[in-house]
C-alpha cells in the first residue's frame, strides 16, 4: 500500500487477470475503480506498462469517459440524477441542497471530512421515480431536497456512532 | 452436462411447458431498477421468509420436484407501472398490488395466497378500483410484444423462458433456415432498428451476411445514453434471454460467431441479469462452440460502458469495445463492412434483438399485421414527466400521442394542462397541442422535426418554460459532445452560451437568428448522428413556441420563470408625500409634490425595491401584475 491508498500489487493482479490485453483497457480501469474508487497516477502508469502502451493513451482513455476519477473520493458517492425526467420534476433544488449543506464550492465535490462526493448522473433509469439519486449505487426515489439532507444527516451521524 | 442435442433440447423444452402448466399459485414480485428502489426486495425476502416459516413450500424457480404444492416465488421483470410500485402480481388469479410495503405481506399471504380472498386497500384505484391488471386502463391500450414477459415471468429463469417458448425461434432458425431465409424474413417483415434512425434491419443482416472475412461480429447497443430513456433497461432486466435468442438468431443469419452486450454503466442491474442468463445459457449449450450438435457456435461478451453518452453511436460503441476513447469516425465504410475490428459487424439495439424471436417465429406476415405500412410492430416509449401514471410502455407503430399521454398515461398531473411533449431525447424535438393526434412512426416524426428515437416522451405541463428545456439538452448535449469535431464541439458551447444569456433575459433578438444559422450549420456539418441531430430540441422550440423565446428576449420577462410580473405602486391613503423614495429611485421613476400623494411611472420602474424601503410608512408594495 502506497501513500495513495491503492494497493499496487492488487492492481497488477487485476491487469493479469485480463492476459495485459489491450482492448481491455477500459474492464481493467473499471475493475480498479470498483475496488478503490479513483485511478491514481502511478496506477495510470503500472496499466500502460503493462499493457505496453503510453501514458498518454492510457490517460486520454481515462479522462474521455466520465466514470473514471482521478481523484479520491469520498466513502459515500451520492449521484443527483439530472436526466430530462428528473430535471422536470425539479431535481436541480436537491442537488443544490446537498451542495450547500455539505460545504461544497467551486471544483470542490469531496466534503472536507472525506464522507461525501456530491456527482451528477445523466439518467439512472429510474424516471418514473422522478427525481431519483443514489448513494453507492443505492436508488433512492422521489426526492426532495428535506429526504435528499436527512438520508446525508443519517449516514454522517453512523460515522460517527462507529467511528467516534 | 454433456452436449445437448436437439431432440434433448426439444424433451427440455416440453418438461418446462407441462411443469408451468401445473404450477399452482405464482407470487410475482417486480424486480427491476424501479420498484427495488422503491423496496421490491425487501417484500420478496419477507415474504420468502413468511411462507417458510408457516410451513408453505417456497419455490425460486421453474423445478421438477415441485407439483403444485406451495408457491413459486418470482423476481419478475419490470410491469411498467413503475410510478405505484413496489408491484406484486399474483398468478393465476391475475391481480395486481400496488405500494406493497413489508407490512402487507403476511395478510397477502393470509388472504390471497392461502386463500383467494382480495385485499381492496392494495389494488389500483382510478375512479374505481381495479383487481385485474389487464383491466387498468394503464396496460389496456397497450400491445405488449417486446414486454410480454415482462413482469410475467421470472427474468431469471431460463427453464421458465423455455416453458414461454423461449428459443424456439433459435431452434427453428438454425435447423430450418440458412442466413439468406433468415435475412429474407426480417426484411419482409419490415423491422426497423428501435435504437434512433429506423434503419432496416435485414438490410443490415443482408450486406454483413455478404460479405466475407474470417470473423464477424454482432453487436448489441444497449448504451441507453437518452436521459429519459428506459425501455432498453426495462427489456434486458426483464427478458434477458430475448435478447440474447436475437443475437444467436443474427448470427446464424450472417455467419458471425462472436457476439457483444454494450451496456451502459448506469444500469448495473441490467448488467447482472444480462450475466445470469448468460451463465445458463452457456450451462445448458445455448452459447458457445457447437451449439446442439449443430455445428454452429456463438460466443457472447458483455461490455460496460464507462459513462459517455456519444458511444451510443455506433463507431464509437465499437471504439470503445476495442477499449479506445469512445469518438465516432467518418462514414463509409460503415459498420457493416467495417464495424469492430475493422470486420464487417450487425449492430442494433436491444428491443431490435428482442423483436426478432417473435419475427422467426410467426412470420413476416404476422409481424407486418401489426403497426403501420412502413413501421411495423410495436414500439416501447418511456412514458415520463408530467404526466399522472409515468412508466413503461408498449404500443402498435401507428399510435397517436394523445392515447398515449391521455388513455393510457393518465393525463396530465395535478390537473395542469398539457403543454408540450419532448420525444427521442437530446436528438429530438418538442411537440404541441398540435401534434396529438399525429400517429407515431417513423416516417411522420421525421417530417415534424422530431424522432422516435429510442422512444423516451418526457411529458412537460404549461409551467414549464420550453426555453429553459432547450437550454437544459443543450447543456447536455454540449457536456457529451466528444470533441472530435469542430462544429458540434464549438458549435453546442456557443450555442450554449447564447441560450442561457436568453434564460437570464440578457439576449436580444439577434440572438435567435444566431441560434437558427448555428443550429443549420451544425446540422449540416457535424460528423456523427449526435451532432447533427444535436440542436433539434432548440430548432423545434425555436419553431414551435417562438412566442416563450420573446418573452425573454424583446419583454425580459418569462411567466414561467420569473413568475407574475410585478408592479410596485404607491398607496396614496398612506402617503404622505415625503419624498424620500423620489430621492432613492435609481431611474428617476416616482414624481409628485412635497406633502401630496407620490406615483411610480410602472414604463420607468425597474422594480429593484429601492423605494419599498425607504418608506417611513409602508406606503409603497409590490403586487403582482394581471
Amino acid at each position: 500500500m502506497n501513500a495513495t491508498g491503492i494497493d499496487l500489487h492488487r492492481v497488477g493482479e487485476i491487469i493479469d487477470f485480463y492476459d495485459c490485453r489491450r482492448e481491455a483497457l477500459i474492464t481493467i480501469m473499471q475493475d480498479i475503480q470498483a475496488e478503490y474508487k479513483y485511478l491514481s497516477a502511478d496506477t495510470l502508469e503500472l496499466i500502460a506498462q503493462k499493457l505496453d502502451i503510453s501514458i498518454a493513451k492510457v490517460y486520454s482513455v481515462a479522462t474521455f469517459y466520465e466514470n473514471f476519477s482521478l481523484e479520491a473520493k469520498g466513502k459515500y458517492i451520492i449521484k443527483v440524477c439530472n436526466g430530462t425526467a428528473c430535471h422536470v420534476r425539479k431535481s436541480q433544488p436537491i442537488y443544490d441542497a446537498l451542495r450547500e449543506y455539505l460545504g461544497l464550492t467551486g471544483e470542490r465535490k469531496t466534503s472536507a471530512d472525506q464522507l461525501f462526493t456530491l456527482e451528477t448522473v445523466a439518467c439512472l433509469g429510474a424516471c418514473s421515480l422522478a427525481p431519483a439519486m443514489t448513494v453507492n449505487d443505492e436508488v433512492y426515489a422521489k426526492m426532495t431536497p428535506e429526504r435528499a439532507m436527512d438520508l446525508v444527516e443519517e449516514l454522517r451521524a453512523k460515522e460517527v456512532a462507529e467511528n467516534g | 452436462m454433456g452436449k445437448l442435442t436437439r431432440e434433448q433440447f426439444g424433451a427440455l423444452c416440453a418438461k418446462a411447458k407441462t411443469l408451468l402448466a401445473a404450477e399452482g399459485k405464482q407470487v410475482l414480485v417486480c424486480a427491476d431498477t424501479g420498484c427495488v428502489a422503491s423496496g421490491s426486495m425487501k417484500v420478496y425476502e419477507y415474504l420468502k421468509e413468511a411462507c417458510q416459516k408457516r410451513g408453505i413450500p417456497v419455490r425460486v424457480a421453474l423445478k421438477e420436484e415441485a407439483g403444485q404444492e406451495g408457491i413459486h416465488l418470482k423476481k419478475s421483470g419490470c410491469h411498467g407501472f413503475c410510478e405505484i410500485g413496489p408491484l406484486l402480481a399474483i398468478e393465476p388469479l391475475g391481480v395486481l398490488y400496488t405500494h406493497v410495503q413489508v407490512e402487507d405481506c403476511d395478510e397477502i399471504i393470509e388472504k390471497t395466497i392461502l386463500g383467494s380472498e382480495i385485499i381492496d386497500r392494495l389494488l389500483y384505484q382510478q375512479n374505481r378500483a381495479y383487481i385485474h391488471r389487464d383491466d387498468i386502463p394503464f396496460y389496456k391500450d397497450q400491445y405488449r410484444l417486446v414486454l410480454k414477459n415482462s413482469g410475467k415471468s421470472d427474468a431469471e429463469d431460463l427453464t421458465e423462458y423455455l416453458a414461454l417458448n423461449g428459443y424456439a425461434a433459435f431452434e427453428k432458425a438454425l435447423f430450418e433456415m440458412d442466413g439468406a431465409a433468415i435475412c429474407k424474413e426480417i426484411t419482409d417483415s419490415g423491422l426497423r432498428g428501435r435504437g434512433g434512425g429506423g434503419f432496416p434491419a435485414g438490410r443490415k443482416w443482408e450486406s454483413v451476411r455478404k460479405n466475407v472475412a474470417d470473423v464477424k461480429y454482432i453487436v448489441c447497443n444497449g448504451d441507453e445514453g437518452d436521459p429519459g430513456a428506459f425501455m432498453d433497461q426495462g427489456v434486458m432486466e426483464g427478458n434477458p434471454h430475448s435478447v440474447i435468442e436475437g443475437m444467436l438468431i443474427a448470427g446464424i443469419a450472417t455467419g458471425a460467431t462472436e457476439g457483444y452486450i454494450y451496456v451502459r454503466a448506469e444500469y448495473p442491474l441490467a448488467v447482472k441479469r444480462l450475466k445470469i442468463a448468460m451463465t445458463k445459457a452457456e450451462e445448458m449449450g445455448l452459447l458457445g462452440d457447437d451449439i446442439l450438435s449443430s455445428g454452429f457456435s456463438f460466443h457472447l461478451h458483455i461490455n460496460r460502458g464507462a459513462g459517455a453518452f456519444v458511444c451510443g453511436e455506433g463507431s464509437a460503441l465499437t471504439a470503445s469495445i476495442e477499449g479506445k476513447r469512445g469518438m465516432p469516425r467518418v462514414k463509409p465504410p460503415r459498420t457493416v463492412d467495417q464495424g469492430l475490428w475493422a470486420k464487417p459487424t450487425v449492430l442494433n439495439n436491444v428491443e431490435t434483438f428482442a423483436n426478432v424471436p417473435g419475427i422467426i417465429l410467426n412470420g413476416a406476415a404476422w409481424y407486418r399485421s401489426i403497426g403501420t405500412e412502413n413501421s411495423p410492430g410495436t414500439k416501447t416509449f418511456a412514458l415520463t414527466g408530467n404526466v399522472v401514471n409515468t412508466g413503461l410502455v408498449e404500443v402498435p407503430m401507428g399510435t397517436t400521442l394523445r392515447k398515449i399521454i391521455f388513455d393510457i398515461g393518465g393525463g396530465i398531473k395535478d390537473g395542469k394542462k398539457f403543454k408540450s411533449v419532448q420525444i427521442g431525447g437530446p436528438s429530438g424535438g418538442c411537440l404541441t397541442e398540435a401534434h396529438l393526434d399525429v400517429p407515431l412512426d417513423f416516417d411522420s416524426l421525421k417530417k415534424l422535426g422530431a424522432i422516435i428515437g429510442s422512444g423516451g416522451l418526457v411529458v412537460m405541463d404549461e409551467d414549464t418554460c420550453m426555453v429553459e428545456v432547450a437550454r437544459f439538452f443543450m447543456a447536455f448535449t454540449q457536456n457529451e459532445s466528444c470533441g472530435k469535431c469542430v462544429p458540434c464541439r464549438e458549435g453546442t458551447k456557443r450555442m450554449l452560451e447564447i441560450l442561457e444569456r436568453i434564460v437570464h433575459n440578457e439576449g436580444s433578438l439577434e440572438d435567435l437568428d444566431l441560434l437558427e444559422e448555428l443550429a443549420a450549420t451544425i446540422t449540416e456539418t457535424a460528423l456523427c448522428g449526435l451532432g447533427q441531430s444535436a440542436c433539434k430540441p432548440v430548432v423545434s422550440t425555436l419553431k414551435y413556441f417562438r412566442d416563450e423565446y420573446m418573452a425573454h428576449v424583446v419583454d425580459k420577462h418569462c411567466p414561467h420563470c420569473n413568475g407574475r410580473r410585478k408592479k410596485v405602486v404607491i398607496a396614496t391613503e398612506l402617503c404622505r408625500g415625503c419624498g424620500k423614495c423620489k430621492g432613492t429611485c435609481p431611474m428617476e421613476a416616482i414624481s409628485g409634490e412635497i406633502r401630496k400623494p407620490h406615483v411610480i411611472d410602472s414604463d420607468k420602474c425597474i422594480t429593484c425595491g429601492a423605494c419599498w424601503g425607504s418608506c417611513p410608512f409602508g406606503a409603497i408594495n409590490a403586487i403582482e401584475e394581471g
